[in-house]
């Protein structure tokens, strides 16, 4: 592995093609990586998850929070009103303070794309869901279709899932190309692509040395973000398993010269761990990662108690849950 | 953006650092014949009290006064002196912050290693043995086994309120009572265990805490009276002690000096390898003396493990001991501080390349950076000798033989570490090791149920587990 990074990221992934040439070539690669002590990556995390940040470190790491946030709802009980609540929320999380900043973007499903582009327009991106989610157990056609209909209906990024039971069984370049198809469905008329996030669901892939390899797999196939999570399997994001994916962003930038996004969902609920993942983030991937391109919280109650903090370091006081919205 | 941590200093209101000490004897604070000296804060130079030097007519009190209360203690049930003993770890663990910020203000360690690793483990280690003092019977000594009775003990400055726990909990709970000597920088703490000892009603005599230097050490383990000698630090002081006490009958335990070898394989886990190396050798400013102060990496995958131990050491904090946040503090005194600038000095001398990141050392105190020598081998001082300090040499091997004999070839053995994912290789590897204590993809690891001492000139005896209980005990005379 390259200690430092080629300055042509073109010629980086180049030197990685024969890596994904075959499923025998991408299997020897995967379990070459070096492996994750278990023991060594909890501790490391919970090392990190006590440095003391406070005053003027605070609050600037819970503005940066708050703008790093997706701020979600996937429900089957999602309606167009609540959507639009929530868009709302997005553009100003605080009504009583203009001067706290946008989230990243609204993460939905496919259909409630629309609702939330009319709320947001270009001010907030939408993030919509795909390929099957939460279980990604569907066909490729349908997996493809869910994803195109989200990129015509306006979505700026799309969140799929990985088939975690192919990972399992071992079928790596099946995942791999899965994730190749899904990104050319991202594309749109104009040229452009919806930035696309790949959804590992860490607690079905249940080691570390998994969670290594589905990133080296996701970032090969050309994910612009590694996701931890769907939210709807526990344990969702944890900072050890973060810290694995943080640790694969960084040394695949080194390798390739590529820039990789990390986005932890699911169970992030307290600005106290926010801040840890934040801490993390600068200890192990470096400060070009402390930024809502290249970091997100994928989170609905998070938000509101990034909101109590922010205003307790502004007013001094704690104010209660009604002083904030809902949504 | 730059993430900058914000100053999060713990706060120093709940220590209350007296002007004077005096030295603790029979259940009391007295007054000591000899003269004092100070200790300072090394991370800023302030004075914070005038202590004792304990002459030789204190400690004869004092070996007097364990002698008076060994009586009792011994013949006390062994369920009687538990509870004295878990009473202890109570106190420690109610006051475990007081001792914590106490510790790193005589110390220089970093607030968050007193608080999370040295208090704790010293708790641990009153609740283990506690638990040991009535089932002396199990400890693989015969049917009844005895103490030794006075024990003189010597400790370092390194872990000050951890080796007195390792000292004087496994002598209390087999029966022995003692006269301990903190080192003469850092005596703090044992004071304010000699507060807590008299909290406990533990009764006087049993522990007897008398403050100095060298010539106290010598006059303490020299003392005709003393039955048992506890010794922990410099592998020449150890020796000295062999010495005096050849052709008496005293019983020694020695922990001594140590150049562990912390071995690399190219299958190794890299980012916790990596961890595994910055907490073997920066860990408490490098003052341990199982510190894994030789990185043996393996050639295959030595220019990886150094760029990025070369990226990890960039994100070390190095400053204020008290601040939450900080790495690695300041070093415990001028004279340890110059002994690593000189090995550091004949190190560069020698022909190695000398490494640190950068880092904003304070301007007062005692402060050393992390610091890596790469292109050593193993004719180079630095490979040898024991720097006690924040220094790793690189050396790097091509096989596991290679490895092995690298590894023992030192006239130490206290600890080694091995890192491969590899199981049988951690098997092999721990057989082949001379060392005391051998840690697989870990380092540093202490735990009271687990015994600890070296091979050769790293000294002999164990202390922790069972294995401790035998450095107190004799099987009964017949």
């Amino acid at each position: 592995m390259p200690t430092t990074a080629p300055s042509d990221p073109v010629q980086g992934l180049a030197a990685y093609s024969e890596v994904t040439a075959s499923e025998a070539s991408l299997r020897r690669f995967l379990h070459g990586l070096p492996g994750v002590d278990q023991v060594g990556a909890e501790a490391r995390a919970t090392g990190l998850g006590t440095r003391s940040i406070k005053t003027t470190s605070k609050a600037w790491a819970l503005d940066l929070a708050i703008r790093m946030v997706d701020l979600t709802t996937l429900e089957g009980q999602d309606t167009p009103g609540k959507v639009r609540a929530l868009a709302s929320k997005a553009l100003r999380p605080d009504p009583a303070d203009p001067g706290c900043p946008s989230v990243a973007a609204v993460c939905v499903y496919g259909d409630m794309v629309g609702e939330v582009k009319a709320v947001v327009g270009d001010r907030v991106n939408v993030a919509a869901v795909a390929t099957a989610f939460p279980s990604g157990r569907a066909s490729m056609a349908i997996k493809l279709a869910d994803t195109r209909d989200a990129v015509a209906a306006g979505a700026d990024e799309i969140d799929m899932v990985i088939d975690r039971g192919a990972f399992l069984a071992g079928h790596y370049l099946q995942v791999f190309e899965e994730i190749v198809a899904v990104r050319d469905a991202c594309a749109r008329p104009d040229g452009s692509h919806a930035h696309l996030k790949v959804i590992f669901e860490t607690g079905e892939l249940q080691t570390y040395d998994n969670v290594r390899r589905a990133s080296w797999l996701a970032m090969l196939a050309g994910s612009d973000f590694i996701k931890t999570s769907t939210g709807k399997v526990q344990p969702a994001a944890t900072l050890p398993v973060t810290l694995v994916m943080l640790e694969a962003v960084r040394d695949f930038r080194e390798a390739t010269g590529v820039q990789i996004g990390v986005k932890p969902a699911g169970g992030i609920r307290t600005a106290k761990d926010a801040i840890k993942y934040l801490v993390m983030v600068n200890e192990i991937a470096g400060d070009d990662w402390l930024d809502p391109d290249w970091f997100r919280f994928g989170a609905s109650t998070l938000l509101n108690d990034l909101l109590m903090q922010r205003t307790k370091m502004t007013t001094g006081r704690y104010s209660g849950p009604d002083y904030f919205t809902l949504d | 953006m730059a993430f900058e941590y914000a100053p999060a200093p713990e706060s120093r209101s709940i220590v209350d650092i007296k002007a004077s000490y005096g030295l603790f004897i029979d259940g009391d604070f007295v007054d000591g014949h000899g003269s004092s000296f100070k200790t300072i804060n090394p991370a800023t130079e302030e004075t914070l009290a005038e202590i004792a030097e304990a002459s030789d007519a204190d400690v004869d009190l004092a070996v007097k006064a364990a002698r008076r209360a060994f009586r009792g203690w011994s013949r006390m049930s062994g369920k009687e002196r538990a509870k004295y003993l878990f009473r202890i770890a109570r106190i420690i663990q109610e006051r475990g912050r007081e001792l914590a910020v106490l510790e790193s203000i005589d110390n220089g360690k970093p607030i968050k290693e007193s608080r999370d690793v040295d208090v704790p483990i010293v708790a641990a280690h009153f609740f283990y043995y506690a638990g040991w003092a009535d089932k002396l019977e199990h400890a693989g000594l015969g049917a009844n086994p005895q103490p030794l009775g006075v024990a003189g003990q010597v400790i370092p400055w390194n872990f000050p309120l951890l080796m007195l726990a390792w000292k004087i909990a496994p002598a209390l709970a087999c029966g022995n009572t003692v006269v301990l000597k903190p080192a003469e920088t850092t005596p703090l703490t044992a004071l304010l265990f000699a507060e807590i000892c008299q909290q406990a009603d533990l009764p006087p005599g049993v522990v007897n805490i008398v403050t100095g230097a060298g010539s106290t050490g010598q006059a303490l383990v020299g003392h005709s009276d003393v039955d048992k000698v506890a010794f922990t630090g410099s592998t020449g002081v150890g020796k000295a002690i062999a010495r005096a006490i050849a052709g008496t009958d005293k019983k020694a335990t020695l922990e001594l000096g140590g150049k562990a070898a912390n071995i690399v394989f190219d299958d190794a886990p890299i980012d916790q390898a990596i961890e595994g190396i910055v907490g073997g050798i920066f860990f408490n400013q490098g003052h341990v003396c199982c510190a894994g102060s030789r990185l043996l990496v393996q050639e295959s995958v030595a220019d990886e493990v150094l760029s990025r131990l070369k990226r990890r050491m960039g994100t070390l904090r190095v400053g204020d001991p008290l601040d939450k946040n900080t790495d690695i503090g300041a070093i415990n005194s001028r004279e340890q501080l110059d002994r690593i600038r000189e090995l550091a000095g004949i190190g560069e001398e020698e022909g190695a390349e000398r490494w640190a990141p950068e880092c904003d050392l304070p301007s007062s105190g005692f402060w050393f950076p992390p610091t890596i020598f790469t292109g050593v081998t193993q004719a180079h001082r630095i490979a040898r000798e024991e720097v006690f300090g924040p220094v790793l040499s690189v050396l790097t091997f091509r096989t596991p033989a290679e490895a092995v004999e690298k590894a023992n070839n030192t006239p130490y053995g206290l600890s080694a570490g091995v890192w491969t994912e590899k199981g049988s290789l951690i098997l092999h590897m721990a057989n082949e090791l001379r060392a005391g204590v051998v840690w697989a993809n870990t380092f540093n690891k202490f735990d009271p149920a687990s015994p600890f001492g070296g091979y050769k000139e790293s000294g002999y005896g164990r202390e922790g587990g069972r294995q401790g209980l035998a450095a107190y005990l004799k099987a009964e005379e017949a």
